[in-house]
């Protein structure tokens, strides 16, 4: 079998980390306040990371390119 | 189910669309066409899918119609809990981006159609190739019999069902399981539909009826949280309802996680999102993707699904502030609809749900197939089976699959199917380490990784039983009480185990496999 030619990430792959870290701790988000258009904190803050989790890789992505 | 009546303009729009996606289903066998008599042009689309077509073929297929009923239905009962679905599909994400590619590169270049074929040759092991593939056969299977139960939901809702014809009264009167059978009916045919093309064109059906589903699902999905909450007074009112429901109830749980929620909420995301591409139907979808670059950016691009997602599960809340009352929790997604929609709208987002399940469906028999073909028929069975041979093989398994599932959810009680299916996501994980240790350059040895998924099969089973099949485990430590996802407890001793037997191994003077 061939060798995995796939070459590391390297220190980019931090920013990888950062949704684990920002999504996995609760008490970063478990609030009511501050809401937004109606939506309680614990809401509104899972839905900013879908993007912001996508805009982290494709930095990761276009840096390791 | 609770029989609803018999909605006509909601089912001419469904069968409409059911008669569609079955006409494309058909005609895909000749899109990109390649000779479907060999297994990566049935069993992969012959790796020919790019950017787009990926992009609606995975999120056709990890986001299937049963998450558009069993997550609103988690939201209604239990309130924030619930949506750990949501930070489980973004952070699956990172993951992807980073194991992902390893794996296409290494399963192109060798020509490997399953994960287990490339760990029989990596770990110079055809029995933990096979430990693997079983796995994955055995947390498929369940997962098939959801989707139809999502496709049962879906039919109820048209109020179709029920044998009212006299005639088949008195049969049934005579035979009691023939009555199973006529309920179901209109399942039957739509399963035996989905079985017969994609016999004939593998993964290209599914590929190009996602395209149509996900379309859909986007329009309703789309339409319900701009049109519902209108009618409810806005979101902040439907928040508002669903805090005064759950205090109300008194309830252990509510519209923030309460503190003994919090542990076992970032674990279940935590565990699901790891196991997540570890089944067969989402490393299919992967392995069919035309390069490496498609694959990251549908890393990138999947997180679109999640927002969808999101939405989706607010529909439970916004079933309780319409006051929408049921003691089966699966049907919240329909009684909001009919509620809620014109019947040619609910008709056209029940359709949506049903050809979502079909989408999945194919993909998880394709994948179970292709893993039954290459890891156990050829590897111990008959080695010499040609290409041709495996084509075969593998198509027959494919409709043999389906016909277990079906059986399964019209004779066994549907709580079956939910359990296996927490077992099966259980049990998917334990074959993270044989799949991605060896993406990197992991010193570990073919017989401990298959000791270590022995350990993790085996806590994480008996830690289930013993929890009567809930998803968690009060661990006591020190003291403490942490209530965290049993996968990841038995994918713990299972990496513990590995890497133990592993350097016991090798200070004895044995050579991992590199």
């Amino acid at each position: 079998m061939n060798p995995v030619p796939e070459k590391s990430l390297g220190p980019w792959a931090i920013l990888l980390l950062i949704p684990f870290v920002a999504l996995l701790w609760v008490p970063f988000y478990n609030s009511i306040e501050p809401t937004l258009l109606g939506f309680p904190f614990f809401y509104w803050y899972q839905f900013v990371w879908v993007p912001t989790t996508s805009i982290l890789i494709y930095i990761v992505y276009l840096k390791t390119k | 189910m609770s029989p609803a009546p018999l909605n006509w303009t909601a089912l001419l729009v469904f069968v409409f669309f059911f008669l569609l996606v079955t006409v494309l289903g058909f005609v895909a066998a000749r899109w990109k066409s390649g000779d479907l008599g060999q297994l990566h042009e049935w069993g992969l689309g012959g790796r020919r899918f790019g950017t787009i077509i990926t992009w609606f073929l995975i999120g056709g297929d990890f986001y299937t119609a049963y998450t558009m009923i069993a997550v609103p239905a988690l939201v209604y009962s239990l309130g924030a809990y619930g949506f750990f679905a949501l930070p489980y599909t973004i952070i699956v994400y990172p993951i992807v981006f980073s194991v992902m590619p390893r794996l296409w590169n290494v399963c192109h270049q060798n020509n490997y159609i399953t994960a287990a074929d490339y760990i029989a040759e990596r770990f110079a092991s055809k029995w933990l190739a096979l430990a693997v593939a079983i796995t994955g056969l055995v947390a498929t299977m369940p997962y098939i019999a959801l989707q139809l139960i999502g496709m049962q939901v879906a039919i109820a809702g048209l109020g179709v069902g029920g044998g009212g014809f006299p005639g088949v009264k008195s049969l049934v009167a005579q035979f009691p399981w023939l009555g199973t059978v006529v309920n179901d009916s209109p399942l039957i045919v739509a399963f035996i539909i989905l079985a017969l093309y994609t016999y004939t064109s593998g993964l290209r059906a599914p590929a190009m009826i996602a395209f149509v589903k996900d379309v859909m699902i986007y329009i309703v999905v789309i339409a319900a949280v701009a049109i519902i909450p209108l009618r409810l007074g806005g979101y902040g009112a439907v928040f508002h309802a669903v805090d005064q429901a759950f205090q109300t109830k008194g309830s252990a749980t509510g519209l923030l996680l309460k503190p003994a929620q919090a542990l076992p909420f970032a674990s279940l995301a935590l565990g699901s999102a790891l196991a997540a591409f570890m089944y067969p139907h989402t490393m299919t979808a992967v392995l069919s993707s035309s390069s490496v670059d498609t694959v990251r950016k549908n890393a990138i691009l999947l997180p679109l699904y999640t927002i969808l997602l999101g939405l989706i599960a607010l529909l439970g809340y916004m079933a309780i502030a319409a006051g929408i009352k049921l003691d089966k929790p699966t049907g919240v997604v329909p009684a909001l609809f009919n509620k809620i929609f014109p019947d040619w709208f609910a008709g056209f987002s029940f359709a949506a749900i049903a050809i979502g399940a079909l989408v999945p469906a194919a993909i998880m028999s394709i994948g179970a197939a292709n893993l039954f073909t290459r890891n156990i028929w050829k590897a111990f069975l008959r080695p010499g089976t040609s290409p041709t041979g495996e084509s075969i093989v593998a198509k027959n398994v494919s409709l043999l699959v389906k016909i277990g599932a079906l059986a399964f959810i019209i004779f066994l009680p549907t709580q079956y199917a939910i359990d296996l299916q927490l077992l099966g996501g259980i049990w998917i994980l334990q074959i993270f380490p044989s799949v991605v240790f060896g993406l990197y350059r992991t010193r570990v040895h073919a017989n401990c990784l298959l000791l270590g998924w022995l350990a993790g099969m085996t806590i994480g089973t008996v830690l289930a039983e013993s929890m009567q099949l809930k998803p968690v485990y009060p661990l006591q430590f020190a003291g403490q009480t942490y209530t965290v996802y049993i996968g990841l407890i038995a994918l713990s001793a299972n990496v513990v185990v590995s890497f133990a037997a592993s350097w016991i191994l090798t200070v004895a003077g044995a050579k991992p496999a590199s």
